[in-house]
């Protein structure tokens, strides 16, 4: 083996690199709203919807889990023009992300909202509390620390496959180390480190995510 | 001249299922492979090969998939080898799914209850035959419905093999699509094929789930 490794091509480039890996996080960051957003509804049309709305749902979600994100986002990027709606790269990841996270966090709420067991709402209720008062008292925070671990994990797994989304160009980590890569020819040497900074990435949300549950959720919950 | 979507285009995007299955089976065989040795490495008594599998889990699953399939294809170069797309994808998606695996099958190893582990050993038996005779049978039935859904990931991971330039189905669809321009239809049909084969093993891994999770197992 006498490949010479050469890492100026990184260093020079180290805060294009940065504000790459800033917009990996806020892309991930607003997807996983937006998617959470989209997911509650979603659960809450499943559990208690009418039967059409349940059928679309349930349609929503097994052809988003069925289907690879890569070619989700050509749906989206390049067939929405098609139909006169366009879309910068940015915009387009954004959409895409968020149909598909919203997909998976349905699943997740709704088996939260599962969770929880009829007892307690009917005892909430005989104690003379209001429905308001019932959800946020009793169902809220165990709900919540059911489906906390899922939802993070989720979170991670979204912003490890945006990387994808660099197959049309926006502008985050991956698309930056391929613009720097089609500079230099330094590929694998940009790669390695684009690949450390993800791992480091995922590392650091996960001891967040660790940290924030010891915080709110650290009570004894056995049932006997 | 913009050629129209017609049957050609449609036979060209079904011949190349078969890239897209090929490639499936070969980093499912070899993912099993290796996963099965990194379940163990997970669930071993000596610290140091528990401590490897650990982090080797650890790394393919806390980054993209997308960078260690360009980590393959472009280290391939650096080594002084010439890997093309087809093996550097095949190469990537079995090192990615024996770590998955691994740590599927770690689950279902730690869920043979102890006392198993204890009374083969109390026969005598030593680690190969107690792995081979009492814990894995019975891990194997746990595994059965995960792996299953695993397999439906695997077969979605394989459309990034597009983006090194591998012709399977995805990469098919871009190129019809560059051809025709009518990226609706071309990426409607390509989802359509993705969701035919993927969604009877969801149902399958659903259903072997509910089988498996009957009481008196």
């Amino acid at each position: 083996m006498n490949y010479k490794f050469d890492f100026d091509a990184v260093a020079a480039n180290w805060d294009y690199l940065l504000e790459g890996a800033w917009l990996t996080v806020q892309l991930s960051l607003g997807a996983m709203i937006i998617g959470l957003a989209v997911a509650i509804l979603c659960a809450l049309g499943k559990t208690s919807g009418p039967k059409p709305v349940r059928w679309v749902i349930n349609a929503y979600i097994e052809v988003i889990r069925n289907t690879p994100f890569l070619v989700q986002i050509f749906l989206i990027f390049f067939g929405l023009p098609t139909m006169g709606i366009r879309l910068s790269p940015d915009i387009a990841a954004l959409i895409a992300m968020v149909v598909n996270v919203g997909a998976y966090a349905t699943e997740i709420i709704r088996a939260g909202i599962e969770s929880i067991q009829k007892g307690q709402i009917e005892a909430g209720l005989a104690l003379g509390l209001r429905p308001l008062q019932v959800f946020r008292y009793i169902v809220l925070k165990p709900a919540l620390r059911t489906v906390y671990p899922a939802l993070t994990s989720q979170f991670i797994l979204l912003m490890l496959s945006s990387s994808v989304v660099s197959a049309i160009s926006a502008d985050e980590l991956t698309s930056v180390a391929n613009n720097i890569q089609s500079q230099t020819f330094r590929s694998f040497e940009i790669y390695i480190v684009v690949t450390a900074i993800y791992l480091c990435l995922a590392l650091m949300f996960s001891a967040l995510f660790a940290g924030i549950y010891r915080l709110a959720f650290a009570y004894d919950t056995d049932r006997r | 001249m913009i050629r129209s979507f017609g049957y050609n285009e449609f036979l060209f995007l079904l011949s190349a299922v078969q890239w897209t299955l090929a490639l499936s089976a070969i980093a499912f065989i070899g993912g099993a492979t290796v996963g099965l040795f990194v379940a163990l490495g997970r669930t071993s008594t000596i610290k140091p090969i528990r401590l490897f599998s650990t982090g080797y889990i650890l790394l393919f699953q806390g980054t993209p998939l997308l960078m260690q399939l360009f980590l393959v294809f472009f280290g391939a170069t650096v080594m002084g080898i010439d890997l093309n797309p087809w093996a550097a994808a095949a190469l990537g998606l079995t090192l990615n799914a024996s770590a998955f695996l691994g740590e599927i099958w770690r689950g279902c190893i730690q869920a043979v209850p102890r006392g198993q582990w204890e009374a083969a050993s109390a026969l005598g038996l030593r680690y190969p035959g107690l792995m081979r005779y009492v814990v894995l049978p019975q891990a194997v039935k746990v595994a059965v419905p995960p792996t299953v859904g695993f397999l439906v990931q695997l077969i979605k991971s394989t459309s990034l093999a597009s983006i090194i330039g591998f012709t399977e189905l995805t990469r098919a669809g871009q190129i019809v699509n560059n051809a025709t321009f009518q990226p609706f239809l071309v990426f409607g049909i390509v989802a359509a094929i993705y969701f035919a084969l993927c969604w009877p093993l969801s149902l399958l891994s659903a259903r072997l789930e509910q089988r498996y999770a009957a009481p008196g197992r």
